[in-house]
This record gives C-alpha cells, sequence and structure tokens, in this order.
C-alpha cells in the first residue's frame, strides 16, 4: 500500500471511529430496551423521531390552520387571538362580480387568483408543449443522448433565487436581451417594468426553470414503449405523423396526464422566481396567491394572519382537488397500463 | 448437548392456523428432516425453533431448558438459509466473523475459528471476497461456514441446496451428510426434496397442512409408509395407488379386487377393515414386473415407455383411467399402444382403510 | 475532421437529412444556449468591473482598465486613449472627473493637466477578471457569514433528514405493527402538502417552540420529509428479509441490524436522497425568509434577496455571489451524472 493511500485509510478510520463508537454506544441502552419491550418497542423507537418532527411540524400546522383562518387580531400566538368564525372567508369570498377585481372587498386576494389562473393555465400549456417536444427529440436517435438531457435538466437544479437573479440581469435596460435587440437594430426595453413582458417572462423563467424535470418523466415514458411496435408501423408503412397520434401520444398518455397534473400543483404554488425576478410587479402584475399569503401573513404592515390562513385554506383545497385529479389519473393509467 | 423438545406447538396468523400440535423430540447429535409439499408449515416450524418466530401455543425446550420465550440470540443456534442472506458488503471473511463479533469474542479466538472453517469447508481462496463475486457452491459453502464458526448448539438449514443445480445439489448433500458426522451436532434440515431426505436423514419428518404426518427412520416411511400422503410422497416415481374394494376378511388376511381384473390376498391386520369397504392398494413402481398373465395379474395398456437404459419406466393405465407406473429391470418393452400384463408383488403390496390410514402388513 | 463531420449528421439507417432532423438539431442547440447562456452570461458579467456593468451595449467578454501610477498621486490613475484637439492620440491618466469633462496627465510629463471632453477618449482595456467582485464581499458584507449559515442548514438538515427518516423507513418496512398501515397513509397523504399551506401556523409553531429566528426553526420543519421516507421504505423493501434473520440469529440486536446491515445495503437509497435534500435545502428561499428576521442569521438565498432588492443595487457583487451560492449546486449537478452512470456499472460488481 502507498503512504497516500494508507493516509488516506488513517484519516478515514479516524473520521469515522466517533461515529461508529456512537453508534455502538447507543446500542448498549437500546439492547435493555430492545429486552424490555421486544421488537413492538424497537418499531416505536425507530419510527419517534421522525414522527415527533413530523407531527410538531407538519401535523399540528396543518389542523391549528383552520383554527386560525376562524380568528382575527394581528397575533401569532392562538391564544391572543379572537374567535371570529367565518368572517375571514366571507371577507375574502366577498365580491359582488369575481371576474372584477375592483368591486371584491380584498381586491389583492382576488388579484392573486386572477394573475394565478392565468398564469397556471399558461404556463401548464407551455410547459406541456415544451417538455413533450424536447422529450421526442431526445428520444430520436441522436449522438451524445445523456449530454443533451443533462443540458435540458441543468435548471431544474438552480435555486429559484439564483433563477430569478440570473433572469433579472438579462431582462434589465442595459441586459443581454437589449444587447440583442440593439443588434438586431431594435431599441432597448424596460421588459420588466411592462405588465404584459413581465407576465411574459414570469411564465417564460418558470418554464425555463422546471421544464427539464418534466422530460425526464416523458423521456422515460417514451422509452418504456417497446420499439417493435414503431418497426410495427413502419412495416406498415405508417406516416410519422401518424405514428406521433396514433402510437406515440396514447402510449406515452399517462406520462403526459401526471406530467399535466404535477405541472399544474406545482404552478398554483408559483413563489419564489417570480418573487425574485419582478418582486410581484409591476404594480400587482405579478403577484400570485403565495406571495398574497406571505405578504398578508407576515410581510406587510397590515398582517392579518387569520386572512393569511383562510387563504391558504381555500388554496389547500384546490390543491388536494388537484391531487385527487391525479391519484384517479394514476390509478387510470395503471388500469389502462394492464389492460395492455 | 443439543437436544430440542417441542411440545403442542401451535401457530396462528390471525384466524389462519398454519401449525397444529406439533410435537417433537430432536436427539443430541440427530440429523432431522422436516419435509414436506410448500406451504405445509415446515419452514415456519423451524424459525419457531431458530426463535425468529414465537408460537401461539405450546413449548420449545432446548437441551431440558424452557426456550420459547428466549430470543434468536440465546438459543446458541445457528441458522443456513435458503437464499444464504450473506451480508452483500461485507467481505466472507466479515460474515462470518460478524456473529462472533456480536458476542464480544477475542479477535485471536474469531481468526482461529474462521481459519478453521475456512480449512474444513475449503472457502480459505475466497475469504476476502464478497458474496457477490462467489458462485452459488460457493456462497453455500460461506453460508455453512458462518453457522459452523458459531459453533451452535445445533444447525438449522432451510431448504440449503434448493438454489444449486443438479449436479453441485448432490455432491454438496454428501458433504452435508459427511460434515455432520464430522462434527456430531444436531441438524434439523427442512426440504421439499424427499430424496434429500431419504439420503441425510436419521429421521424424517413428513409434515401436511402444518399437521405431522409421520416420523420415522427413512426405510421405514419406505417400508411402511402410515397413510396415502406419505405414501405418495416418500419414493420415486411415486407409489402406485389403486382403488380397491374388500371382498372377505380373514383372520390375518384380506382379499380385495381392484380394476383390470385385479385381485389380491394381502397378509393384513384384518381389524380396521370388513368385506364391502373400499380401500386403497399401494405398490411401488419397483415391486411391478411383467407377467404373462393369469392369476395376480392385471392387465394394462401401455401409454408411454422411457427407456433409461439399466432399467425401463412403463407408464400404463388400467381399466382405461386408473393410471400405473412400473419399473423394470429390462429393455425393449416396446412402444405405447401396447397391451401388457402387470403382476404386483404381493410381499410388497400396502393396504390403506377407508380414512387412508395404513392397515399394518403382518 | 470530416469523420467528425459524418459523426454529427450521421442519422438512422444512413439515409439524407431530413426536415426533423433539422429541426431537431436546431432545438438542441439552441436549448444549449438557452440553458447554459444565462448562466455563462453571469459567470461573464460577475467578473466585469461597475463601470462596464453599466455599459450600454454592454461587452461580451469581461475587460479591465489599465492603471498606472503617476507621480504626485497616491492612487494609481486609469489610463485613457484621448484624441487631443490637434488630431494626434495620446495614452493619458485620469486625474478626476467634472460632469462631462475630465482633468488628465501625461503619465511622462504629470504636471501639465489638460481638460478633455470625455467623448473623446476610450479607456485602454484589455481582458481581465476583476476579481474584487469576488473578494470584496467577503470583507465589507456579510457574505461569509450567510455562506456559513448555508452550508450549516444544508449540512445539518442533510444528516438529520438521512438519520431520522432511514429509521422511520426501516420500521415501517421491516416490522409488523399495529397501526403501522395509518402510519404510512398519514405520510404519503402529507406528501403534497406544501409550505405554502401551513405558512401562518408552522410560524407560530415555531415560534412557540422557541426557535423563531434561529437556525434550527430552519432546519427542524423540513427534515421530517414524507418524500425521504417513502423512497427508502420503497428501497427498504427489497432487502431481503431473511438478511434480518441471518442477523439475528448472529447475535445482532435491532439497532445493529439497522446501523450494520440495512443503512450500509440502503446506501444507493440514501445518496439520492443525501443529493436531493442537499439541493432542496440549500436552495430554500421563503421558510428561511419568514423564519429569520435577524440579518446576520441570513441563508445565502435570503441575503442575496436582500442585496438584490435594495434601491442601490450593486450588481457587480450581486453577480458574483450568485456565481458562488451556484457553485454547489453545479457541483452536484456534475457530481450527478457521474453517479448515475457508475451506479449502473458499479451493479455489476456489487
Amino acid at each position: 500500500m502507498s503512504a497516500a493511500a494508507t493516509l488516506k485509510a488513517w484519516v478515514g478510520a479516524a473520521l469515522a471511529a466517533p461515529v461508529v463508537w456512537l453508534a455502538s454506544a447507543v446500542n448498549v441502552p437500546l439492547k435493555s430496551w430492545q429486552r424490555a419491550t421486544g421488537t413492538g418497542g424497537m418499531a416505536a423507537f425507530f419510527l419517534a423521531p421522525n414522527m415527533a418532527i413530523f407531527g410538531i411540524f407538519v401535523l399540528v400546522p396543518l389542523v391549528i390552520n383552520f383554527f386560525y383562518s376562524a380568528t382575527s387580531g394581528t397575533a401569532y400566538f392562538l391564544q391572543d387571538r379572537s374567535y371570529v368564525g367565518l368572517e375571514q372567508y366571507q371577507r375574502l369570498l366577498d365580491c359582488s362580480n369575481y371576474l372584477d377585481t375592483a368591486t371584491c372587498r380584498e381586491d389583492l386576494f382576488w388579484k392573486a387568483v386572477h394573475n394565478t389562473g392565468l398564469f397556471v393555465v399558461v404556463q401548464v400549456a407551455l410547459m406541456t408543449v415544451v417538455s413533450v417536444v424536447t422529450a421526442l427529440i431526445l428520444n430520436r436517435e441522436i449522438a451524445g443522448r445523456s449530454f443533451w438531457r443533462a443540458v435540458f435538466f441543468f435548471p431544474v437544479l438552480l435555486s429559484p433565487v439564483v433563477t430569478g437573479l440570473i433572469w433579472r440581469w438579462i431582462l434589465q435596460r442595459q441586459g443581454l436581451l437589449n444587447l440583442i435587440v440593439h443588434d438586431m437594430g431594435g431599441e432597448p426595453y424596460n421588459w420588466l417594468t411592462d405588465r404584459f413582458w413581465a407576465f411574459t417572462a414570469a411564465v417564460s423563467v418558470s418554464v425555463w426553470a422546471h421544464m427539464g424535470f418534466y422530460t425526464l418523466i416523458l423521456l422515460a415514458g417514451l422509452q418504456a414503449i417497446p420499439r417493435d411496435l414503431y418497426e410495427a408501423a413502419e412495416m406498415d408503412g405508417t406516416r410519422p405523423a401518424r405514428v406521433f397520434w396514433r402510437i406515440t401520444l396514447p402510449l406515452l398518455m399517462p406520462n403526459l396526464l401526471v406530467v399535466i397534473v404535477l405541472a399544474l400543483i406545482r404552478a398554483v404554488q408559483i413563489f419564489d422566481e417570480v418573487y425574485v425576478l419582478t418582486g410581484g410587479g409591476p404594480g400587482t402584475s405579478n403577484l400570485y396567491l403565495t406571495q398574497y399569503i406571505y405578504e398578508i401573513g407576515f410581510a406587510s404592515l397590515l398582517r392579518n394572519p387569520g386572512l393569511a390562513s383562510a387563504a391558504s385554506i381555500l388554496m389547500g383545497l384546490v390543491l388536494v382537488v388537484l391531487t385527487l385529479l391525479q391519484l384517479q389519473v394514476g390509478r387510470r393509467g395503471e388500469r389502462k397500463g394492464a389492460r395492455q | 448437548m443439543g437436544r430440542i423438545t417441542l411440545t403442542s406447538i401451535d401457530r396462528a396468523y390471525g384466524k389462519m392456523k398454519i401449525l397444529h400440535d406439533i410435537n417433537l423430540d430432536v436427539a443430541d447429535g440427530e440429523m432431522l428432516v422436516l419435509v414436506g409439499p410448500s406451504g405445509c408449515g415446515k419452514s415456519t416450524l423451524l424459525r419457531l425453533i431458530a426463535g425468529l418466530d414465537r408460537p401461539t401455543g405450546g413449548r420449545i425446550e432446548i437441551d431440558g431448558v424452557d426456550a420459547t420465550d428466549v430470543s434468536a440470540a440465546q438459543r446458541g443456534l445457528a441458522m443456513v438459509f435458503q437464499s444464504y442472506a450473506l451480508y452483500p458488503h461485507m467481505s466472507v471473511r466479515q460474515n462470518l466473523a460478524f456473529g462472533l463479533e456480536n458476542i464480544r469474542m477475542a479477535k485471536a479466538e474469531i481468526d482461529a475459528r474462521i481459519a478453521e472453517a475456512a480449512r474444513m469447508l475449503e472457502i480459505a481462496p475466497y475469504l476476502d471476497r464478497r458474496p457477490g463475486q462467489l458462485s452459488g457452491g460457493q456462497k453455500q459453502r460461506v453460508a455453512i461456514g458462518r453457522a459452523v464458526v458459531r459453533n451452535p448448539t445445533a444447525f438449522l438449514l432451510d431448504e440449503p441446496l434448493s438454489n444449486l443445480d443438479a449436479e453441485l445439489r448432490i455432491s454438496t448433500r454428501a458433504e452435508l451428510a459427511a460434515l455432520h458426522k464430522r462434527l456430531a451436532t444436531t441438524m434439523i434440515y427442512v426440504t421439499h426434496d424427499q430424496v434429500e431426505a431419504m439420503t441425510l436423514a436419521d429421521r424424517i419428518v413428513v409434515m401436511r397442512s402444518g399437521r405431522i404426518e409421520q416420523i420415522g427412520r427413512p426405510l421405514d416411511l419406505y417400508n411402511a409408509p402410515a397413510n396415502l400422503f406419505v405414501a405418495g410422497f416418500i419414493g420415486a416415481p411415486r407409489m402406485n395407488l389403486l382403488p380397491v374394494k374388500v371382498l372377505s376378511v380373514a383372520v390375518n388376511e384380506v382379499a380385495v379386487e381392484g380394476p383390470g381384473g385385479l385381485s389380491a390376498v394381502i397378509a393384513a391386520n384384518s381389524a380396521a377393515l370388513k368385506p364391502g369397504d373400499e380401500a386403497t392398494l399401494g405398490i411401488r413402481p419397483h415391486d411391478v414386473d411383467l407377467s404373462a398373465g393369469g392369476p395376480g395379474s392385471v392387465e394394462a395398456r401401455v401409454t408411454l415407455v422411457e427407456a433409461l437404459g439399466p432399467e425401463t419406466v412403463v407408464h400404463a393405465t388400467i381399466a382405461g383411467d386408473e393410471k400405473m407406473v412400473a419399473v423394470l429391470n429390462q429393455q425393449g418393452i416396446g412402444a405405447g399402444g401396447k397391451q401388457i400384463s402387470l403382476r404386483l408383488n404381493p410381499e410388497r403390496m400396502h393396504l390403506f382403510d377407508t380414512a387412508g390410514l395404513r392397515v399394518s402388513i403382518i | 475532421m470530416t469523420g467528425v463531420a459524418t459523426f454529427l449528421t450521421r442519422r438512422r439507417g444512413g439515409r439524407g437529412w431530413h426536415w426533423t432532423d433539422v429541426v431537431s438539431w436546431l432545438w438542441l442547440i439552441g436549448g444549449l444556449v438557452i440553458m447554459f447562456g444565462p448562466a455563462v452570461w453571469l459567470v461573464g458579467s460577475s467578473f466585469k468591473t461597475p463601470a462596464q456593468l453599466a455599459e450600454f451595449p454592454p461587452t461580451i467578454l469581461p475587460y479591465v482598465g489599465q492603471q498606472t501610477s503617476v507621480e504626485g498621486h497616491d492612487k494609481p490613475l486609469t489610463l485613457y486613449r484621448v484624441k487631443l484637439p490637434d488630431g494626434s492620440t495620446k495614452i493619458m491618466a485620469e486625474i478626476r472627473r467634472i460632469g462631462i469633462v475630465a482633468q488628465m496627465v501625461d503619465p511622462k510629463a504629470p504636471k501639465d493637466i489638460v481638460k478633455i471632453n470625455i467623448a473623446d477618449r476610450q479607456p485602454v482595456r484589455e481582458i481581465g477578471f476583476e476579481t474584487g467582485n469576488y473578494t470584496e464581499p467577503f470583507v465589507h458584507f456579510d457574505f461569509l457569514r450567510y455562506l456559513r449559515n448555508s452550508v450549516f442548514v444544508t449540512a445539518m438538515a442533510t444528516l438529520i433528514t438521512l438519520l431520522t427518516n432511514s429509521m422511520a423507513a426501516f420500521a415501517l418496512s421491516k416490522y409488523k405493527f399495529r397501526g403501522r398501515d395509518f402510519t404510512m397513509l398519514l405520510i404519503v397523504g402529507t406528501l403534497m402538502v406544501p409550505l405554502s399551506v401551513i405558512l401562518v401556523p408552522l410560524y407560530s409553531v415555531v415560534s412557540a417552540v422557541g426557535l423563531l429566528d434561529s437556525l434550527w426553526g430552519v432546519i427542524l420543519p423540513t427534515v421530517a420529509t414524507p418524500t425521504g421516507v417513502f423512497l427508502l421504505r420503497q428501497y427498504m423493501l427489497t432487502i431481503p428479509d431473511e438478511l434480518l434473520d441471518a442477523a439475528r440469529m448472529d447475535n445482532a440486536s435491532e439497532w445493529q441490524i439497522y446501523w450494520r446491515i440495512v443503512l450500509p445495503l440502503a446506501a444507493p437509497a440514501l445518496a439520492v436522497l443525501a443529493i436531493f435534500s442537499v439541493v432542496w435545502r440549500w436552495n430554500d428561499f421563503l421558510w428561511p425568509l419568514v423564519v429569520l428576521s435577524r440579518k446576520e442569521l441570513y441563508t445565502l438565498q435570503v441575503g442575496l434577496n436582500t442585496y438584490a432588492g435594495q434601491l442601490n443595487v450593486q450588481w457587480h457583487f450581486i453577480l458574483a455571489m450568485t456565481v458562488v451560492t451556484m457553485i454547489p449546486v453545479v457541483l452536484v449537478f456534475v457530481f450527478l451524472q457521474r453517479y448515475i452512470t457508475s451506479g449502473i456499472a458499479g451493479t455489476g460488481l456489487k
């Protein structure tokens, strides 16, 4: 063994020693616990840390959220808040015309609802088309497929803050986009201060950031389609377009539906990258539900945790419906798979 | 010492009863084979003995000490698993050492035991390999080695040969027998293969549906199966079983008649039978011979002839639907479709009463 | 060279180019530019000086102005190529600038100060990297502190996630006990509960247990991930129970079975969870933003957002800090690719 390898082994052993020692130290009291309680007690022991954290930080908040939404005031502790019943919900839903946010008592909430609705529709549609096209191309016999797959997956790992800042830098007045516009003879423009372009940017950036994830799911689905089906179609002289509509798309359907529903669930919760990119602006043109909950709950001077809670429960209901839809879709996909 | 006593052991999963009232006494140094079709509860029984599972009723004693509620680790037994269950992330040496380290045995002693086991099982060359780099036969040896180094009160073996190919299975079987002879330690061996049971066992326990059908030495089971199930299970090819009718009963003599002109007088204890009873006559294929016809013979129609060389296996039907297999020590029997006469050796006949229990032959 | 060309243009059956091939390659090349381009532009920009960042049109590559020390001036002065009124050009150093007029001096004749319209001069510069963008934030900002906070949160959360999730997954996959299915249902049921739905009550719970404005308040609510428990449990179900029985026969306690048998065997799934957890926790934004109000506790993501939200945005520092924030994820990206391929090759060995 070379000196370097010896040193490496020695350092490795020295680093591992405390962990190993700790693990064997834990073993001693546990052995008596095991003797006293049997394997049932051991199951409880193994579950305890995770379930304690899970209970305190997921289950408890989930339950007390309903109590929050039935109280008012600016205090965060439940005992300091006064019970108001369904008032917060009434306030949120108080609108003479749901399509016109100006007629709503909580116009910001409805602005956020409208924006989120529009965002979800446009973003999911764009996301689906872009991901399907990319997956179809990656499924062709191209040189270096794993490299190309990695290319499209790269932004998925970036943090929303980094994503937001990268694009803010590109879209700002002296940015790369304006350089391109300038080189093509156009006038530089302040993209992020324009309502239409800021919304377009929010949609495009979120597609840019997440399409790689959905492309991977779709690519897996495409690669699961047996090759001989395509060969049989080729033997039958089927035109490529027809192969796509009659073979690829139906067989890809289970994955495609999963992708659409997952994208829907994520789009409803859109927040971080758009918040960093535009801060929700200009004006309220990029204000979405999560940002509304955050600002009413914490950031705004007129904070109202009860109202934020009620809004989050309404959003939760939408997500529950979408999740049930996903389960339904998943089951249908399984049944379909079983029949084939 | 390695005496294991089971008293009225029951095991149920919810409403499903897996084992019914098992009573068993395993002598020290004995090779006891539990055999039966899959799902008969033999593996469950082994796990109860091992302490990996607890009985819902009854008592397990090891060397006279109640071990029913003692954990697997404290029973001092070692087990060889069907899948070998070697730890894939440890070298062979670490696999052998793991159990010894757990009882804080001195390092020198561990090394000595591993060296001894490795020499005995000829696994020394692969001590530093991982199980994934070993062949099936080598894994098998390591699995046995892991049990041997423990120096256990008894070995429990759960279908240890079922993952080996046919040739290796035969040689390993012989090695296991030799190992048992050398160690002289109690072994409880579970298999569904009656050949393994016959070749290895001091005593065989035949099980079915959670009950013990018969316990005995291999040849006793072969020569005097207690019931139709054991008769059919032990011996290959299977014993021929023909439905017969009791014609008359005299003192220690039962006259029966059956399909294909079969008639026989069997020297059997007649107390259990009376004229007119439906009974079953059993005859092993090796106890059937060709004959020129006449009394004591049956007419059969050949359906298939398997010429194996030293012997010929003839599949035939009697009276259209009763199947009969004969193993003949001659060649040139002819082909399917032929009519032949078969003589059943009256001294080797078995008789089972209406309930399927053996009528003892005098 | 022709070999490369035929390799790149090779296609199914060796027939000629179909229009779909053209579209595919355009899409892929376009994808390469759009996916990596912004990050490359970010890295390039992060090496530019503030003056260069304010320029329009921006240059593709970063340049550094040349400076020289001139007699009578303490600080080094920036060099410009100046077009003099007589039509000749000369390299001069700037002393100060007032409006559109700059006072300049010839380094060889430091006494003669000339007033030049700034339209008549070009900075002398060459490709160079303004590394000060990277070193300055460490000194003058709390950047180092944010970096430390982020590393602490990511490392702790990942370690705790791996430990608690694997213990729970072990219990849920290898023991039969009353309430097991209910527990599993509870965990899977909350798989889809996003943070934004429980933001307000979670905040109050964290403040009730006294973890507000503490890094542990950022860490603990994230570690009991249902995804992790689910992933590990599915993997542990594939570990044969006979191995555990063998270990029990070998005198191993249940803890030893978990620690010495199941955990090493679940290493591939643990690695996947570790990678996910590192990326998740490193990238977390909304929750730290809500919990942390003391500036010195900010994580990188929150700190970065705060800098970027200031009225006077110091882009040259923000870009550099963004690049630093991106580095671990880029490393994971590179590492993950290798991990996947070697994982496949490794299955033949292990």
